[in-house]
Parts: C-alpha cells; sequence; structure tokens
C-alpha cells in the first residue's frame, strides 16, 4: 500500500483504473517531455512520473513541460519525494505525491502539512504576476 | 543598495523556519543524512574536513555597513573571530556548530541576508561587476538585473535537485571584471546596432578538471526576453545533462556533447512555450528594483589633500598607484581593500578588520561596501580628498597592504587546510609566493600578474585563468603542484597551458621565481605585462628557466 500525499494531508488512493490501460502512463525519471507531448494522446487522464531518487529532480521539469503544454488531467510524483520537496511538487505541476508506508511512518503527515502553504512565499508567482510558474 | 520588501522579509523568515525544523528532523531521524545533506547545502552548509562551514550568500558582491557589522558578529560570536572572502563574492565561515546555525541565520536576516543556494545543485548565487555602479566603462548597473535573476532564481521549484550546480554572472562594462566566461551562463548587456539596450547570452564556461569557454547562444536578447530564456536554459539542461557522472554533468558537458546549435535549437523550443507565462510582471518588478541602486549624491570638493599626500608620503602612493581604480566622476576613486597582506591567508579577515571596513564606508564611501572575486573588500565610491585619511586607518588594521593587481594577490582555495576535496595546500603556498617577493622588493616592477592557486582539480582557485597557475595535486601520498601559464580570465579569456611535470611543495616557490625571472630578463619594456610577453614569446623561454636539466639532456 501507498500513502497519496495532497494538500489536506494523507490519503488513500483514488486513482482505481491503474496504469495499465491506455488512460494512464507511468513514466520513469529520464523521460523526454518534448517527445512525451508530441504522442501524448487524448484519453490520458493521469501520469505518474517516477523519482527513484529525491535527489534526480528531472520529475520537476517533466510536471512542468506538461503543465506548459496544455496537459490538463492529473500529475502524480511517485517514489522517494521526501516532505521538503512537497511545495516543488505542487509548483511545478504535480497535484499530488505517492509515497511508501515506510516513508509516510518517517516523514508523518504533520511534515507534509506544513508544506501545504506552497502557494505562498512564490517568487515565481511574483515574477509572472500571480500565478505559479506551471498555470 | 536593494533593501528587503514585505516579500522577501517574510520569505527569509519563512525559509529559516524551514531550516531550524530541518536540523530537528535531522536529529529526530525523520530526515536521513541523505536526504538532509542536500538541505542544508542549498541554506550554504557544507561539512568539511575538520567542521560545518557556512557559506553566507553576499548577493553579486554588494553590501552595506550594517550588513558588513552582522558579518563581524557572525565571525565573533559564532565562529572564530574571522571570516573567508570567497571567489563568489561570498563569505564563509569555518567553525560554526550545526545547533548554531539556525541562529546565524536568523541574525543574517535581520539585515536582510541569507545563504540560500550558496551550495548545493542550485542555481547559485549571482555574481557580478565588484565595480558596479561606480566604474566609468560600464553601460549601465548591472546590479538590478542580478538581483531579479538572485528572486527569480531563489527557490525555483524546477531547479532545486539539479544534476549539478549552475553559476550566473552578470556584466555591463567593456572590461569583463566578473569572468563571464567561466560562468554556467552569462549574461552581458549589451547595445544592438539600433541603438537598444539588451542581453548578450553565453552558455557553457567553466573552470573545475574539463575547463571551457563560455560560448555566444543569443547575441541579442530583448530585455523582456530574460528571465525565459534563463529559465529555458536551465530547463533544457535540468533534462538532458548527464546525471551518471557528476564530473560530466555541468552544462559545460552538455553544450560540448551536443554542440551549441543543438543546445540552441532545444532552448527556443522551450522558450516558445515558457515566454508567455510571462506576462510582464518581471519588468515592473526590475523596473522597482532599480530604485534600490540610484546612485548616491555624489559630494563636490577639492581634492587638494589627496594632491599632498601622493606628493609627500611615498608609502600613500604606492598604495594609491595599486589599490585605486578610475570612479566615473573624476573626483571619486574607486579602492580596493587588500585581504591580502603578505603572508596572511588570501581573503581571510577578522571580525575587527570588518568592522573597520564597515566604519570607513560609512564614513567616507556612502555605505557601500562590495566584495571582489579575487577576494578583497571594495569601497567603490570614496571623494578623493578623504583618501589619506582613509589610508592611514586601514594601515592601522593591517589593511593597507598596496598589492592589487600584482604577484601577491593571490587567489587560493582553502586547499588542505580546510577542504575534504582538496589533495595539496594552497594557502601556505600563496603566504610564501607573497612573502617571498616581498621580500625581494620586486612586485611593483613586475607589475601585473595573476596567480591563483587551486589545492585539487576541482579548480576552485580559478587556476586555469591566472597568468600563473598553480594547481596542487596528491601524487602517490606527496603534494604535487603542476604551473600552467598565460591563462586569462577577462573578454580576452584563455585556459593557461600547463608547462611541463609538476613540483615538489618546497621547490614550488622557486620555480615562481624563475618564471619572473625569465619575465624580467626577456620584457620588452617595464610596460609589457606578463600576459603581453607571455603571448609574444609563448612557452619555450619559461619551460626552459622551469626544466633546465630537460634542456642540458637534450643538448
Amino acid at each position: 500500500m501507498t500513502v497519496i500525499v495532497t494538500d489536506t494531508g494523507f490519503g488513500p488512493d483514488t486513482w482505481t483504473a491503474g496504469y495499465g490501460g491506455d488512460t494512464a502512463l507511468d513514466l520513469p525519471s529520464d523521460t523526454d517531455p518534448v517527445q512525451l507531448v508530441e504522442r501524448l494522446a487524448a484519453q490520458v487522464q493521469m501520469i505518474r512520473i517516477a523519482f527513484p531518487s529525491f535527489a534526480d529532480g528531472r520529475g520537476f521539469t517533466i510536471a512542468r513541460q506538461l503543465r506548459l503544454s496544455g496537459y490538463k488531467g492529473h500529475i502524480r510524483a511517485y517514489g522517494h519525494v521526501i516532505a521538503d520537496q512537497y511545495a516543488m511538487a505542487r509548483r511545478s505541476g504535480f497535484d499530488d505525491v505517492e509515497i511508501s508506508e515506510e516513508l509516510a511512518a518517517r516523514q508523518p503527515e504533520a511534515q507534509w502539512l506544513a508544506r501545504a502553504n506552497w502557494q505562498q512565499n512564490d517568487y515565481q508567482a511574483r515574477m509572472r504576476g500571480g500565478s505559479p510558474a506551471a498555470a | 543598495m536593494y533593501k528587503y520588501n514585505d516579500f522577501d522579509t517574510a520569505f527569509v523568515t519563512e525559509r529559516n523556519a524551514q531550516f531550524r525544523a530541518q536540523v530537528e528532523r535531522r536529529i529526530d531521524g525523520s530526515l536521513t543524512e541523505d536526504e538532509f545533506k542536500p538541505l542544508r547545502l542549498m541554506n550554504g552548509l557544507y561539512l568539511q574536513l575538520h567542521a560545518y562551514m557556512l557559506r553566507v550568500a553576499v548577493p553579486y558582491g554588494s553590501l552595506n555597513s550594517a550588513q558588513m557589522n552582522t558579518l563581524a558578529l557572525l565571525a565573533e560570536k559564532w565562529d572564530k573571530g574571522y571570516g573567508h572572502f570567497t571567489t563568489r563574492q561570498n563569505i564563509q565561515y569555518n567553525w560554526p556548530k550545526l545547533s548554531d546555525v539556525p541562529d546565524m541565520l536568523d541574525a543574517l536576516a535581520e539585515v536582510g541576508m541569507h545563504a540560500i543556494q550558496t551550495s548545493g545543485n542550485t542555481i547559485r548565487n549571482v555574481t557580478s561587476d565588484h565595480f558596479a555602479g561606480a566604474a566609468a566603462d560600464e553601460l549601465e548597473d548591472p546590479r538590478p538585473v542580478a538581483e531579479l535573476i538572485r528572486q527569480w532564481s531563489t527557490d525555483h521549484p524546477e531547479f532545486q535537485f539539479m544534476g549539478r550546480k549552475f553559476k550566473i554572472a552578470v556584466g555591463a562594462a567593456t572590461k569583463d571584471r566578473a569572468v563571464l566566461k567561466a560562468h554556467d551562463l552569462a549574461v552581458r548587456i549589451v547595445k544592438n546596432d539600433a541603438g537598444e539596450t539588451g542581453y548578450q547570452i553565453l552558455v557553457g564556461g567553466g573552470l573545475g578538471r574539463t575547463p571551457m569557454i563560455g560560448k555566444v547562444i543569443n547575441d541579442f536578447l530583448p530585455r523582456a526576453d530574460l528571465l525565459p530564456y534563463i529559465e529555458s536554459v536551465v530547463s533544457v539542461w535540468n533534462q538532458i545533462g548527464r546525471r551518471d557522472n557528476k564530473y560530466k554533468a555541468r552544462i559545460k558537458i552538455t553544450v560540448h556533447e551536443h554542440g551549441i546549435d543543438d543546445i540552441r535549437a532545444r532552448v527556443d523550443a522551450r522558450f516558445a512555450l515558457i515566454r508567455p507565462t510571462f506576462t510582464g510582471a518581471d519588468q515592473d518588478l526590475l523596473a522597482e528594483i532599480k530604485t534600490h541602486f540610484v546612485a548616491p549624491i555624489f559630494r563636490s570638493g577639492g581634492i587638494e589633500t589627496y594632491d599632498v599626500a601622493y606628493k609627500a608620503d611615498p608609502v600613500f602612493r604606492a598604495w594609491a598607484d595599486t589599490n585605486l581604480a578610475e570612479h566615473r566622476h573624476a573626483d571619486h576613486a574607486i579602492v580596493t581593500i587588500s585581504i591580502k597582506k603578505h603572508g596572511a591567508t588570501p581573503g581571510d579577515a577578522s571580525a575587527e578588520q570588518m568592522r573597520v571596513m564597515a566604519d570607513l564606508a560609512a564614513k567616507f564611501g556612502y555605505d557601500e561596501l562590495r566584495i571582489s572575486h579575487e577576494q578583497n573588500v571594495i569601497l567603490p565610491h570614496v571623494h578623493k580628498s578623504d583618501l589619506p585619511a582613509m589610508h592611514a586607518q586601514l594601515k592601522e588594521h593591517g589593511l593597507g597592504t598596496a598589492n592589487i593587481g600584482l604577484i601577491s594577490d593571490i587567489i587560493a582555495c582553502p586547499g588542505m587546510d580546510y577542504c575534504a576535496l582538496a589533495t595539496a595546500r594552497a594557502i601556505p603556498v600563496a603566504e610564501q609566493i607573497a612573502t617571498r617577493f616581498d621580500e625581494l622588493k620586486l612586485e611593483h616592477d613586475i607589475g601585473n600578474l595573476q596567480i591563483k592557486i587551486s589545492g585539487c582539480i576541482n579548480a576552485c582557485g580559478h587556476h586555469h585563468v591566472a597568468h600563473i597557475g598553480i594547481l596542487g595535486l596528491d601524487r602517490a601520498g606527496v603534494e604535487n603542484y603542476q604551473i600552467t601559464l598565460g591563462g586569462d580570465a577577462t573578454w580576452s579569456a584563455a585556459i593557461g597551458e600547463r608547462a611541463g611535470p609538476g613540483f615538489a611543495y618546497d621547490e614550488i616557490v622557486p620555480a615562481v621565481e624563475r618564471i619572473v625571472g625569465t619575465y624580467l630578463e626577456i620584457r620588452d619594456n617595464a610596460d609589457e605585462t606578463f600576459l603581453e610577453t607571455f603571448r609574444r614569446v609563448g612557452m619555450a623561454p619559461f619551460k626552459a628557466a622551469l626544466y633546465p636539466e630537460a634542456i642540458k639532456k637534450v643538448a
């Protein structure tokens, strides 16, 4: 089981269609966002991007490119994302973060909720007249 | 000088609270050591050879007296009474306790300072011309653009966990005093043929183990396009830059492997997506930032006291000849205070010295100071009539050394005295070279000569772009120093050429002496600098002086 982190804290996974069909994509962190956008099918509603290590920040660029290219569906960060990266993930265009129960136990809900104010203190929003970087 | 607004203050306060919590979460096990490491690094905290090191940002090297006094306070209260000015115009403290660091950051925040992104795989503290706002040869003050880039890069959500660090510099003068061509990305404020001001952008410069000179990726960028363009460059690199080998991760390697034309095409495509997200708020912000950098109202008045002291006092004259630079107002001067006293650690200043410099800036310098990448402190605006009184006070505190641009004005990395990466000592070599040439009383005769020393292949001491570069390596447990000649850190940038086999620790100072002796013998006249002579005659005569045995063998 995994834990889904949103602005309101921990919750269960509500995406029930899995990643085997044609409505969801499960992508590694070295995905080329330019090619991804070119081939993106209209029925895709969920894109999950892997963070094999929290130090691999390529996922932030992939999510942002998806948003800039007009993708309106769900984007999820999956794997080793730490609470300190929650605001970065949200600002880059992710809707939520999927973490293991082990990580959720080590970094409990309060540590993630401490970053739920990601819309505040955001230099990027200031540079862009109020909207977050990925809007 | 930039003053924090409510947004900046709230941001830094929140950030410091987050870091304080991160330290506690490391202690209670919420964060593993691996997870804590990049978080402390992006807040300026390294783990060195003997202790933690805190690197405080001095954005584009500009600060006021209250900020300098706070740097003194940090040195005294939480460190060993001194700080070390760095080649990125920052200051670092070598002995802080982890538990004290959150308090140090709070003290900095009170005067509008921080340590954010002075380390880690982030966009680092932006650097600029240390004579900005005072130099006669600049198109405009580059600091507002540097401040805009500071704000844009701070906590940028896409760029906090990149493959490697990313360094940006901004220049606006005819002369390059910010080593623009050795940066991951350089912004040069220029005018085009139509008389419009814009930006020339270079990418892929860098030193380290694979030195590269930056290449022009965009010759003229309109002003409103700057942030989206830089963002596109960093975004492309964050995606395609290599992550399999940290020594091949910098953008210089990406540019080298893909070619500048391929990178330019990728950047242009991304720019098309990113540009529309900037709707002009950044330009309003830039206009507001510019109001912070309005030049002071320069006082007028005669400069007789200066003329009298210059004629009568040879010590003052020697200092004036080396440490003053031309100001855009003829009755003012740009003063460089040498933090390179002969025999002392280059770039180290005591808390007392910091306070003296802060007081002098408040009294004579319109409350402005600068840190140079050459590890000196600058008072950018001083009326010439105040110079004799100021020089007298500098001398009293060990700050009167007249050696700017001379052989003892050495850049040296901390080397094996502090750094966990170093393979050789750098500071003692710098101290010995400075002491030796001071004894010989030759350095004013030698004239402009830049020696830069790195204690390992990562080249933090900028040895690649030194006139005489020294690289300390470890050869089977013994320090060995390689010499390069002919490097250039300015707009005519060049990577120095290796002279030959390295020298032992006790051979390196005599080797430098032989190089300098050769130069003095073969220069055309006293006005031909070392670099000019090297470019005229090449390596051969210097090689002959360095390796006389090899010549004998051939004969």
